[in-house]
C-alpha cells in the first residue's frame, strides 16, 4: 500500500483563540516497502500526521490515499472500509505497554484480532497471537498465559507490538518505539523491526528523535518544522545541509557529522551514512 | 569529604513481583567524594534506582549502611532523615509525576513550605531556583502546559529550593527529546561545575555518561566496575556483559580498527573520533 | 481541549470581584444564598438579583457566561417547577385556571424555580471569578479553625490541590489510551448500553493502573521533598483581606439586611 499525502492542512481548536495549526500544506509519498522516517521537535506535527494515516485524526483539508482508501477531506466516509483500514495500518503508540488490561498476555494480544474479524474461529485467533508473539520474539508456550503486569518493560513493550500486528498490517507505524529501554532492549527492538520490514515485506513509519537510528535504519526521511516538512529524501540528501539541519536545531547522525567534518578538512566521504557504507568508503580513500 | 558512602549494602523487595525476585542491591560497598559527577548504569532492572532511593532514605537498607555527610540513613532521631532529603535533591524519571501544585511557584515552594522555612525566605528561594532553571519567565505558568524539558527544570528547581549538596537524577532524561535532554543536562551540568554540588545521573545515555567524572556499573544489584569513562569505557566486555553499549563514537571506532582501520581505541566522543580520522587521512 | 478542565470555568480578567480573597467571596457566597433561602417573597429575590446583576458588572465576566451556568440544571428547573404545579397544596380561596392548576401554584412553582437559579448563578460568579487552586486555599484557611478538633484540614486541602494538579494528565492520558485502543479496533460508540459498558474496560483499567503508578512515583517525590505532613509546616501564599474585601462584605450585609426588611415588612 502506498500513501500518497497532497496539500493537508489541520488546526486544532479551530475558531477558538487557543487553534493551533499543526500541519501546513504537507505533500508526502511513501512507497510500500520503505522504512520511513520521521523527525522533528515536539509539537512538529509529526504525531498529527501518522494519525491521519489511520484515520484516528480525520483529515480536515486535502488530499490522503492510504493504498486503496480515499481518507481525504471531501472523500465518502464508510465505517466498515474504516475498520479494514486499521487492521492494515497499524499504529503503534509512545509507551505502548501503559495500553495493556487484558489479565494475560494472550487475551491481549487477541483484542485487536477479535475486533477486526469478529468471525475467526477460536484455532484461528490462537494461530494468529502465537504467531504475533513469535514475531516479537516472546515464546508463546512460555508467556501467552502469563499476566502482562508481571513481565519487564521491555518484553511489556512487545506485547503491545504483538497486539498491533496480530492483525498482520502492511504498514506499521510507530511512534518512538524505543523511547525508555536501556541500550539492550533498544538494540532488539530495532533489530525486531529490521526483520519485520525484510521477512515480512512490511512498510515501516518510525517517529524517531534519535538521528543515528534514523540514518542506520530508514532509506527515507521527512523533516518536520511547525507543521510544515521542510525536508525529505534519503538520510544522505536530508543530512547533507548541516546548516540548515544546525538551524532546525537537530543533530547530525555520528556518521553525518563525521562526514561532514572531514570535507570541511578536504576529505570526501561519499557514503549513504549507514556505519556499514562509511567504514567501506574510508577503507576506499585509506587504500587509494 | 564523602558525601556518600554504602557499606555491604544489601536490599530485596518484598513484593513476588518477577523483575524484583532476589536482591535488587546486593552487597555494595562504595564511597562517593562531595562535588563529583557521577554517572550510575546498568540495564533495566540492574538496581540502580533502588540504590538511589537508598540514598535519600526512600528505602532504607536490609542490611549494611548508608550514610550521607557521615549521617546514616538509618537513625534513632526521627528528624534525621529530612535532615538528609534535605541535602539530597532528587529528580525522577516521568516529567508528569512530580510536581504537587500547578503553578510553577507554588510546586517549587512545597519543598520549603514543608521544612518550615519563613516566607520570604521561600520567595528568595524560589528567585534563585527559577533563576538556576532559566525558567524565570515561566513562574506565574500553569505546569501542565510546559514542555517535558520545562517540567524536568521545574522538578530540578523543586529540587534546588531546598538547597541540597548533593543531586540525583533518576532517568530524568529519559523520557524527553533531545532538546529537552540538553536543557536539563545543561542545568546538571552548571550545578557541578559552578556550585561544586554532587551529581549523581542515572542513564542509558552513554553520551551522557562519558560526561561525567565516574562511571558505577552495576548488573543484578552488584556493583561490577568503577572507573573514569575512559577506564570503563575500555573494557568493552564488562560493559556488554552489563547489557549496556559504548557510546556511538566508540562502537564506530572499535568497527573501524576491526576493519583494519588504525584507530585510537580511547575514543569516547565524536569529536575525538573526527579529529582521529583526519589525523589518519590526511597524514597519506 | 481537556487541558482547560484544571481552570474549570474560570474567566481570566482582572476585575474588582476577580481580585477579593476567595475567603471573602466564599463567605459572601454563603450569606447570598442563605438570603435567598431566607426570602419567602419575590420583592427578596429581587433584592438578591439585584446584588447578582450588581456583582457580576464589577467581574467583567459577561453576564451571558453566568446565565450558561442555568443550562446545565435547565432540567432541574423545570422538575422543580412541574413539580411544585402539579402538586401544589390547594388551599382555601385559591383560583383554579383550569385542572388542578392554580394561580398560586404558578407563583409558588416560579419563586422556587427562580430560587433555584438565582443559586446557581451565584455560585458561578465565584466560580468564574476564582481559580480552582486560590478556592482549595480559601477553603483550607476558612476550615483551619476545625483542624483544632483533630480534622485533617491540611490532608484535605493537599488531596483537593492535587486532584485539580491531575485532571489536565489524566485527561491527556485517557484521550491517548482511547486512541490507541481504537487503532486496535475497538469500538466505543456503537452498541446497546451493556456492550458499551464493557467496551470501557480497555480504556479503565490502563487508566486505573497509569494512575496508581502515579500516585506510587508521587508519593515518592513528595517524601523526597521533605513532605512529612502539616507538622511545622509553613505557607509560601498567605491570603489577606483589603479595604476591598471590606466593602464587598458591607455591600452583602446590606443585602442581608434588605431580603431581612423586606421578609418582615411585606
Amino acid at each position: 500500500m502506498q500513501i500518497i499525502a497532497k496539500g493537508l492542512n489541520f488546526v486544532y481548536n479551530k475558531k477558538t483563540k487557543f487553534s493551533v495549526k499543526a500541519l501546513d500544506n504537507v505533500d508526502l509519498t511513501i512507497d510500500e516497502g520503505d522504512f520511513f522516517g520521521i523527525i522533528g521537535h515536539t509539537g512538529s506535527g509529526k504525531s498529527t500526521f501518522i494519525q491521519h494515516l489511520n484515520a484516528l485524526v480525520p483529515v480536515q483539508e486535502g488530499v490522503l490515499k492510504v493504498g486503496d482508501y480515499d481518507l481525504s477531506a471531501n472523500a465518502k466516509k464508510d465505517k466498515k472500509a474504516l475498520k479494514t483500514l486499521r487492521s492494515k495500518v497499524g499504529m503503534v503508540f509512545q509507551y505502548p505497554e501503559y495500553q495493556l488490561f487484558e489479565d494475560t498476555v494472550f487475551k491481549d494480544v487477541a483484542f485487536g484480532f477479535s475486533n477486526f474479524f469478529p468471525q475467526a474461529s477460536k484455532r484461528e485467533t490462537a494461530d494468529a497471537v502465537y504467531e504475533a508473539l513469535s514475531l516479537v520474539g516472546l515464546d508463546p508456550e512460555k508467556y501467552a498465559e502469563r499476566s502482562p503486569f508481571d513481565l519487564s518493560g521491555g518484553q511489556k513493550r512487545r506485547v503491545a507490538i504483538a497486539g498491533v500486528i496480530v492483525t498482520r498490517p502492511e504498514i506499521l507505524v510507530l511512534d518512538e518505539p524505543v523511547a525508555g529501554l536501556d541500550p539492550k532492549g533498544k538494540r532488539e527492538l530495532m533489530k525486531l523491526l529490521r526483520t519485520l520490514h525484510e521477512k515480512e515485506s512490511k512498510t515501516i513509519i518510525i517517529v524517531s528523535h534519535d538521528m543515528d537510528e534514523v540514518a542506520e535504519n530508514c532509506n527515507k526521511v521527512a523533516v518536520f518544522s511547525e507543521g510544515k516538512i521542510v525536508r525529505k529524501g534519503t538520510p544522505k540528501d536530508v543530512f547533507s545541509d548541516a546548516e540548515e539541519i544546525k538551524k532546525l536545531r537537530l543533530d547530525l547522525p555520528l556518521t553525518g557529522y563525521l562526514c561532514q567534518t572531514l570535507k570541511s578538512k578536504g576529505v570526501n566521504v561519499d557514503c549513504d551514512l549507514t556505519e556499514e557504507d562509511f567504514i567501506r568508503k574510508i577503507q576506499e580513500i585509506k587504500r587509494g | 569529604m564523602q558525601a556518600i558512602t554504602f557499606e555491604n549494602v544489601s536490599y530485596a523487595y518484598k513484593r513476588a513481583d518477577e523483575e524484583f525476585s532476589g536482591k535488587a542491591v546486593d552487597g555494595v560497598s562504595l564511597g562517593i567524594e562531595a562535588g563529583r559527577s557521577v554517572a550510575l548504569l546498568g540495564a533495566n532492572g540492574s538496581g540502580k534506582s533502588t540504590l538511589a532511593k537508598l540514598i535519600n532514605g526512600l528505602l532504607l537498607p536490609d542490611s549494611g549502611e548508608v550514610k550521607v555527610f557521615g549521617m546514616p540513613t538509618v537513625c534513632d532521631d526521627p528528624n534525621g532523615l529530612f535532615d538528609i532529603r534535605k541535602r539530597v535533591g532528587m529528580v525522577f524519571q516521568n516529567p508528569d509525576n512530580q510536581q504537587i501544585a500547578s503553578i510553577v511557584e507554588d510546586d517549587i515552594a512545597f519543598g520549603p513550605e514543608n521544612v518550615g522555612i519563613e516566607r520570604e525566605d521561600i520567595g528568595r528561594r524560589i528567585d534563585a531556583a527559577l533563576k538556576f532553571t532559566d525558567m524565570e519567565r515561566f513562574r506565574y505558568s500553569q505546569i501542565s502546559r510546559l514542555s517535558g524539558g520545562q517540567k524536568q527544570r521545574v522538578a530540578i528547581a523543586g529540587a534546588l529550593a531546598l538547597e541540597p549538596d548533593i543531586l540525583i537524577l533518576d532517568e530524568s532524561t529519559s523520557m524527553l527529546d533531545p532538546k529537552g535532554r540538553k536543557e536539563v543536562m545543561e542545568v546538571a551540568r552548571s550545578l557541578n561545575k559552578e556550585k561544586g554540588m554532587t551529581i549523581i545521573n542515572i542513564t542509558h545515555y552513554m553520551d551522557e555518561a562519558a560526561e561525567a567524572d565516574e562511571i558505577y556499573l552495576l548488573k543484578a544489584g552488584k556493583l561490577l566496575k568503577k572507573g573514569t569513562p575512559d577506564e570503563v569505557f575500555s573494557d568493552v566486555s564488562t560493559v556488554e556483559e552489563c547489557g549496556l553499549e559504548l557510546p556511538r563514537a566508540s562502537m564506530l571506532a572499535a568497527k573501524l580498527k576491526a576493519a583494519g582501520i588504525n584507530i585510537d581505541q580511547k575514543i569516547t566522543t565524536k569529536e575525538g573520533l573526527a579529529e582521529e580520522l583526519c589525523k589518519l587521512l590526511l597524514k597519506d | 481541549m481537556l487541558q482547560d478542565l484544571t481552570f474549570g470555568q474560570y474567566y481570566p480578567t482582572t476585575s474588582l470581584v476577580h481580585k477579593l480573597d476567595p475567603r471573602t467571596k466564599l463567605l459572601l457566597l454563603i450569606a447570598y444564598i442563605t438570603s435567598i433561602f431566607v426570602a419567602d417573597n419575590f420583592y427578596g429575590l429581587a433584592a438578591a438579583l439585584l446584588f447578582l446583576l450588581i456583582a457580576v458588572a464589577f467581574s467583567a465576566v459577561p453576564f451571558w457566561s453566568v446565565l450558561k451556568s442555568v443550562k446545565s440544571i435547565l432540567f432541574l428547573v423545570l422538575f422543580t417547577f412541574l413539580l411544585n404545579l402539579l402538586f401544589y397544596a390547594k388551599k382555601e380561596g385559591d383560583t383554579t385556571l383550569f385542572w388542578r392548576i392554580t394561580v398560586e401554584g404558578l407563583l409558588s412553582a416560579t419563586f422556587l424555580a427562580s430560587r433555584l437559579i438565582l443559586l446557581v448563578m451565584g455560585s458561578s460568579v465565584l466560580t468564574l471569578t476564582t481559580t480552582p487552586v486560590s478556592l482549595t486555599d480559601g477553603i483550607e484557611s476558612l476550615l483551619k479553625p476545625l483542624s483544632y478538633v483533630k480534622f485533617p484540614v491540611h490532608e484535605l486541602a493537599l488531596i483537593m490541590s492535587i486532584a485539580l494538579r491531575f485532571i489536565p494528565t489524566l485527561a491527556e492520558e485517557t484521550d491517548r489510551i482511547i486512541r490507541a485502543q481504537k487503532a486496535r479496533g475497538g469500538d466505543f460508540d456503537t452498541g446497546n448500553f451493556f456492550k458499551r459498558i464493557k467496551a470501557l474496560i480497555p480504556i479503565l483499567i490502563p487508566l486505573l493502573v497509569g494512575a496508581f503508578r502515579r500516585a506510587d512515583e508521587l508519593g515518592n517525590a513528595m517524601d523526597a521533598r521533605c513532605y512529612s505532613g502539616s507538622r511545622n509546616r509553613t505557607k509560601y501564599k498567605k491570603l489577606k483581606f483589603t479595604f476591598r474585601d471590606l466593602l464587598a462584605t458591607l455591600f452583602t450585609a446590606a443585602l442581608v439586611a434588605g431580603v431581612v426588611l423586606l421578609k418582615i415588612f411585606f
